[in-house]
């Protein structure tokens, strides 16, 4: 694994969003089908020991994902997400929220925006989450505050524990 | 009772609970729906963050929300850590995987 892989992770207060970027080792291509293919999405998106289970998803415009996180002991928490813009390999953009097992969103939830962009066999991802109720964004900003002033500060840390797994 | 911060972090449940409440304040309902233990041990489990001055309360009408304490935000680097690793283990996870079909894909 190449070690110079960008990480990113900032939140802009102006306009209510939290930006990540990040680089992988990967075409454009299979990069895109990891963030839109569930079988793959199923995955990587669960941060460890959690496990990520795709009830169903329709990746079309208007189509939706429905899925759980499920902890160790086999709690579930839901989430539905809604696909509101595809640009094939480019851009594509969704409202997340989470929900109960019946698919009752809890809103309000958050607009994601993803781009991608390949060259020389790496591709960058962005993701910007916006959250529209600026009510919830302070909440947010109380936990996502130091990541801010972490990414300055430690990103050649960062870099180096990334690289080390 | 005033209790040591890390306290806070050293258990799964508790982390689990301020990373919930990092993304939004929750009622104590809405909080439990998200474990499998007892509402009584998820309020054990607040009582402690409380103690620990991560978690405060806010009323809003006839509803109670737990928020993180800002002014505590300083002293749990560790947590942001913790939420920032969220996403770091996540692009890890991708990166492992990518590398699997791209293996899989030369062999052929």
């Amino acid at each position: 694994m190449k070690n110079d892989l960008l990480f990113d992770f900032t939140v802009d207060k102006s306009t209510k969003t939290v930006l990540i970027t990040r680089e992988f080792d990967a075409e454009l291509s299979l990069v895109w089908d990891a963030f839109t293919r569930p079988e793959l999405l199923d995955q990587w998106v669960a941060p460890e020991p959690y496990k990520a289970k795709t009830k169903y998803m329709n990746f079309e415009v208007g189509g939706k994902r429905f899925y759980a996180m499920v902890s160790p002991e086999g709690k579930e928490s839901w989430a539905i997400q809604e696909y509101t813009s595809i640009t094939p390999k480019t851009n594509f953009k969704m409202y997340n929220a989470f929900a109960d097992a019946d698919e009752n969103p809890e809103l309000p939830g958050s607009e994601w925006d993803h781009n991608f962009s390949g060259q020389n066999g790496t591709t960058k991802v962005s993701i910007s989450i916006y959250n529209e109720s600026l009510e919830r964004l302070e909440k947010l900003e109380q936990g996502f505050k130091i990541g801010m002033s972490m990414t300055l500060d430690n990103l050649d840390k960062l870099l180096e524990t990334l690289s080390q797994k | 009772m005033r209790r040591d911060v890390f306290q806070a972090i050293a258990d799964p449940t508790r982390r689990a609970i301020i990373t919930l409440i990092a993304l939004h304040a929750m009622t104590p309902n809405a909080l439990a729906e998200h474990f499998d233990i007892t509402r009584q041990a998820v309020s054990k489990h607040i009582r402690i963050l409380s103690e620990c001055q991560i978690v405060k309360q806010e009323q809003a009408g006839r509803e109670i929300y737990y928020q993180l304490d800002i002014n505590k935000i300083e002293e749990i680097d560790q947590w942001v850590e913790q939420l920032r690793k969220i996403w770091e283990t996540r692009f890890n996870q991708l990166d492992k995987l990518l590398s699997t079909i791209k293996n899989k894909k030369n062999e052929k």
